[in-house]
């Protein structure tokens, strides 16, 4: 399945410093690879060769005069296309933003390049990040590279396509609602959002400001927690970013082992799953107590409540966000007799049907008279919800569950069905609401072999015990996997 | 209009908006300055760019505090929201501002009268940007293109709503003026309403005389001066008062007052009014000033204009004239007050002192930072003790601060103002006396007055030189000589 380079980050960075390779050859390589492979899959947008060579060059000069450009040195990472980057086009794949060159880079993007590593382009999204599919992207669809006859997953399945075809090790996604997790799943790779606020959002184009998290894709567990460690931490550019910072790396984190760890297996996040789904997340589970994990089942019946919390609260914070693109200062100009008719004129061509049913959604949930029954209502729902997970973690170190209800599904399968395409986000939803970390990593495959994710779910602030789980579950995958394979 | 407003009362609150005196903007970097090219004093944050994120300026925080402690407000834990509303000048189409939990509530102004004004709320949000119609008579529906200026997006401004304690025109100029003059003593803000720093909105309703509820509001906008502000309420409280004496209703709805017309027009009604659909802003955590951060802002406020006017009061002895007590609001008005007390303290008299902080100082406050308070109060005491006359000390203000000299004394003398000796007052009142026969005769029957005709006299004869009091002893002194 791999069409580019098969390398993971690490040997990259360590041959890059080491000298054995050049971040000029790796970027090469990887922009080739792009240009010849990813005109099926389709999960680049736009790449950035030109300034990718040339930060290259600067990776290769600082390892030259024996200095270290990072511990991503050389690493080529690409970037879903709602981050922004200084020069080069940030669209979010809507035609509102077509050609939108920001004056500056994100937060994440500085510290990708304090880092070392090389952003080589920006990849497919759901348009404004309203999606599961990657489907309502103005630039057309992105295919899924274990089957292209299915999607990736979304909204952020550029990226994961990208990761999971081999044209780059490492990607950044956003996660509003399962936007990372979701696509990692459905494309078999590791995807991963951090707690609200441990990355800062400073050059993320905002969906729903209190849900929406930056977070890694990668193929390794180790990997990711790496990329999650070069972008997070403060920022005075974000008000809601973290000043606490992390006592113990994640690298002692992925072998420290389970034992004793209490894993909640959540009833809610299994029930009415794909029958393979299903099965593959309570193997993980026992994989668990067999490495040593006390694993026990529990109900937590107010995540039921998220799914339409969640659909109150993401619309009508996007119905706020999205207001600046009236066609005034940037962006999709449609010209009209007056101001209004303009504004009018160019959101209804600017932007899709999905985007539109969202905005109405939230702004009538704000409206007078609805606000105390909808957006008051889901909020209240949102701080039940936070109580039941603080009680549930009174028992419980981690959860897993499923991170999708099903494998990846047919391209157009629930196009004219939203509601059927929000349900596609009920297990990763709650975490965004608590504003909790969560990752998805692959284990085994369900229908017509494709991949299947299990989640784990960790209190605020606790991303290492979530990659403590991770990677154990990683492990026993592989460990499947290599019995799978002996016995054919 | 011709209407028996006698049986009607005017109730009118007050919405005032005010620049904060910030080093930069309220969510971002941008340096806070008014008059550069427009489109120059921006970044992504307050051009709204897609991805910016807004994070709150302290200082802007401290000079809302300040302005709350000053009107007696309480401060608590406060939140932002946004208030949605599409306009190509609000570069996000939405404003950040502070909704149901302002960090400033329940305060009150306290007037020079003595009546006291409740203060609802004074809260922080951001300003917009400015729109300019070109062509087609500067006016939005006939304009051929509009132009925005984003310089002045998201400069800090503190609203403050007033209770509807106030009952006419001439009490809401009292109100803004005293606020005015809070706002400049808390170096809050400039207050300069004619530049836009203070733009005052007011809510203005009539009801009859003995009523208790209220009647239907007009919010009247656009009040560019103290004047327009008087005009426009008197204006509108006749305008409503006409419509109930006529059997017709008053409409819920915004006017718009015309300076040149003198009078107020529909701008919307109250079903066009928008749907600002308020949400809790995400992107900003709350605001909490602790105990010790309010207290030190508390510390750093210094005296209130209100107590600096009772100070200049105690100063005059405590009952000081209808024309002194203009003179003291002028002073606190114009920050000249610490003249006046440390003259006073010197040991000059408090009312001269105060006459010419108010008058000669107040008139060329361009030239106030080269006033050696020293120096004035010398002459101040000069003046009193007769080594100069008023006109001389006037003249010795003057040179003071235009060339920022500290020694009053040796400006007396290089003017010429050396006291002119007895003697030759002396020889200038019997000279003046021996001119004006008739008037002496009258003035030695007892028309006292005529003493200011023969100062009159000798000062012009002296140019100035003479001490009024030392001619009036003079001519005492000789109709004494010559009753013996
Ligand atoms: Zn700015």
């Amino acid at each position: 399945m791999s069409r580019g380079l098969p390398l993971d980050a690490f040997t990259i960075a360590s041959e890059v410093r080491s000298h054995e390779r050049s971040a000029r050859s790796v970027v090469e390589e990887v922009i080739e690879s792009i240009e010849r492979g990813d005109s099926e899959i389709r999960s680049f947008v736009s790449l950035m060769a030109e300034s990718a060579l040339k930060r290259a060059e600067v990776v290769d000069e600082i390892v030259a005069n024996g200095c270290d450009p990072g511990r991503l040195a050389g690493v080529p990472v690409a970037l879903k296309d709602n981050l922004c980057t200084k020069g080069a086009a940030t669209t979010c794949s809507s035609r509102i933003l077509e050609g939108w060159i920001p004056p500056y880079d994100a937060t994440v993007v500085e510290k990708l390049r304090d880092a070392g590593a090389i952003v080589v382009g920006k990849t497919n999204m759901d348009e404004f990040a309203m999606g599961s599919s990657t489907e309502t992207s103005f630039y057309g669809p992105t295919r899924n590279p274990h089957d292209t006859t299915k999607v990736p997953g979304g909204s952020s399945g550029g990226s994961a396509a990208a990761v999971a075809a081999g044209f780059v090790p490492l990607a950044l996604g956003s996660d509003t609602g399962g936007s990372i997790r979701q696509p990692a799943a459905l494309c078999g790779v590791v995807g991963m959002k951090p707690t609200y606020g441990r990355v800062s959002r400073y050059g993320l184009i905002a969906f729903a400001s209190s849900l929406d998290q930056i977070g890694p894709f990668a193929r390794s567990v180790a990997e990711a927690a790496a990329l999650y460690e070069v972008i997070s931490g403060h920022d005075e550019r974000d008000s809601t970013s973290l000043l606490k910072s992390e006592q113990e790396t994640t690298e002692e984190a992925l072998t420290r082992g389970v034992a004793g760890l209490r894993v909640g297996v959540v009833t809610e996040l299994l029930d009415a799953m794909a029958p393979q789904v299903v099965s593959r997340v309570r193997e993980a589970a026992d994989a668990l107590g067999l490495s040593g994990a006390d694993v026990e089942e529990v109900s937590i019946p107010e995540l039921r409540y998220a799914l339409s919390a969640y659909y109150l609260i993401a619309p009508a914070e996007a119905s706020s966000n999205l207001a600046r693109y009236d066609g005034v200062r940037y962006g999709l100009r449609v010209d009209a007799d007056d101001v209004a008719s303009m504004n009018a004129a160019s959101r209804t061509a600017g932007f899709g049907p999905e985007v539109k049913r969202r905005i109405m959604l939230g702004t009538y949930a704000l409206s007078a008279g609805y606000y105390d029954a909808y957006y008051g209502q889901a909020q209240k729902v949102r701080t039940l919800l936070i109580a039941a997970f603080d009680k549930v973690y009174e028992r419980f170190d981690v959860l897993v569950g499923a991170t999708s209800p099903e494998t990846a599904f047919e391209l157009g399968a629930k196009s004219s069905d939203p509601i059927a395409m929000y349900l596609s986000d009920v297990c990763t939803i709650p975490s965004n609401l608590a504003g909790h970390p969560a990752i998805s990593v692959p284990f085994g495959s369900g229908e017509g072999g494709l991949p299947v994710g299990v989640q784990v779910l960790a209190p605020a602030l606790h991303e290492n015990e979530m990659f403590t789980v991770g990677a154990v579950i990683e492990r026993a995958a592989s460990d499947a996997r290599n019995v799978g394979e002996a016995a054919t | 209009m011709s209407v028996d407003r006698n049986s009607f009362e005017t109730v009118i609150g007050l919405e005032v908006h005010c620049e904060l005196l910030t080093a930069t903007k309220l969510f971002c970097g941008c340096p806070n300055v008014f008059g550069e090219e427009p489109n120059t004093n921006i970044c992504p944050v307050c051009l709204g760019l897609p991805g910016s994120l807004p994070v709150l300026n302290s200082q802007a925080v401290e000079l809302a505090m300040r302005i709350g402690l000053a009107l007696n407000c309480e401060i608590r834990p406060s939140s932002f929201h946004r208030k949605n509303y599409f306009y190509p000048d609000q570069a996000k189409d939405y404003q950040i501002s502070q909704y149901d939990e302002p960090i400033n509530s329940n305060g009150f102004l306290e007037l020079p009268d003595g009546s006291r004004v409740g203060v609802t709320r004074a809260h922080l949000e951001e300003d917009t940007g400015k729109t300019t119609h070109v062509g087609g008579g500067g006016r939005v529906h006939s304009a051929e293109r509009s132009l925005v200026d984003y310089n002045r997006s998201g400069v800090p401004l503190v609203e403050i709503v007033s209770e509807p304690d106030i009952r006419s025109g001439a009490q809401a100029r009292a109100y803004v003026s005293e606020l005015r003059s809070i706002l400049v003593a808390t170096r809050a803000s400039d207050g300069k309403m004619e530049e836009g720093s203070m733009r005052v909105d007011a809510n203005v309703s009539v009801r009859p005389l003995g009523a208790t509820e209220f009647g239907t509001r007009c919010e009247v906008k656009n009040l560019n001066s103290l004047r327009s502000l008087t005009r426009a309420i008197d204006y509108e409280a006749a305008r409503q008062i006409e419509l109930i004496n006529n059997g017709e209703e008053v409409q819920q709805e915004t006017r718009h007052w015309d300076e040149d017309s003198g009078s107020t027009s529909s701008m919307r009604s109250k079903e066009e009014a928008y749907d600002y659909r308020y949400f809790p802003e995400p992107d900003l955590v709350r605001l909490a000033p602790d105990d010790a951060w309010i207290a030190s802002v508390r510390e750093s406020l210094g005296p209130l204009p209100a107590r600096r006017r009772a100070k200049l009061v105690s100063l005059l002895g405590g009952s000081p004239s209808g024309p002194e007590m203009d003179q003291v609001l002028a002073t606190v008005e114009l920050d000249l007050d610490f003249l006046v007390i440390e003259a006073a303290k010197a040991g000059a008299p408090a009312a001269l002192a105060l006459a010419r902080a108010s008058n000669e100082v107040a008139s060329n406050l361009d030239a106030l930072r080269s006033l050696d308070p020293a120096a004035f109060s010398t002459t101040v005491q000069m003046e009193s003790r007769g080594d100069l006359s008023s006109t001389q000390a006037k003249a010795v203000i003057a040179e003071l601060m235009s060339t920022g000299r500290t020694d009053p004394v040796a400006v007396a003398r290089d003017k010429g103002f050396e006291a002119m000796s007895g003697e030759l007052i002396a020889q200038e009142v019997a000279k003046a006396v021996s001119e004006a026969p008739q008037e002496w005769k009258r003035y030695l029957s007892g028309e006292e007055k005529l003493s200011q005709f023969f100062i009159g006299k000798v000062m012009k004869a002296t140019r100035g030189k003479a001490n009024g009091k030392d001619v009036v002893a003079e001519l005492r002194r000789l109709s004494a000589s010559e009753g013996e």
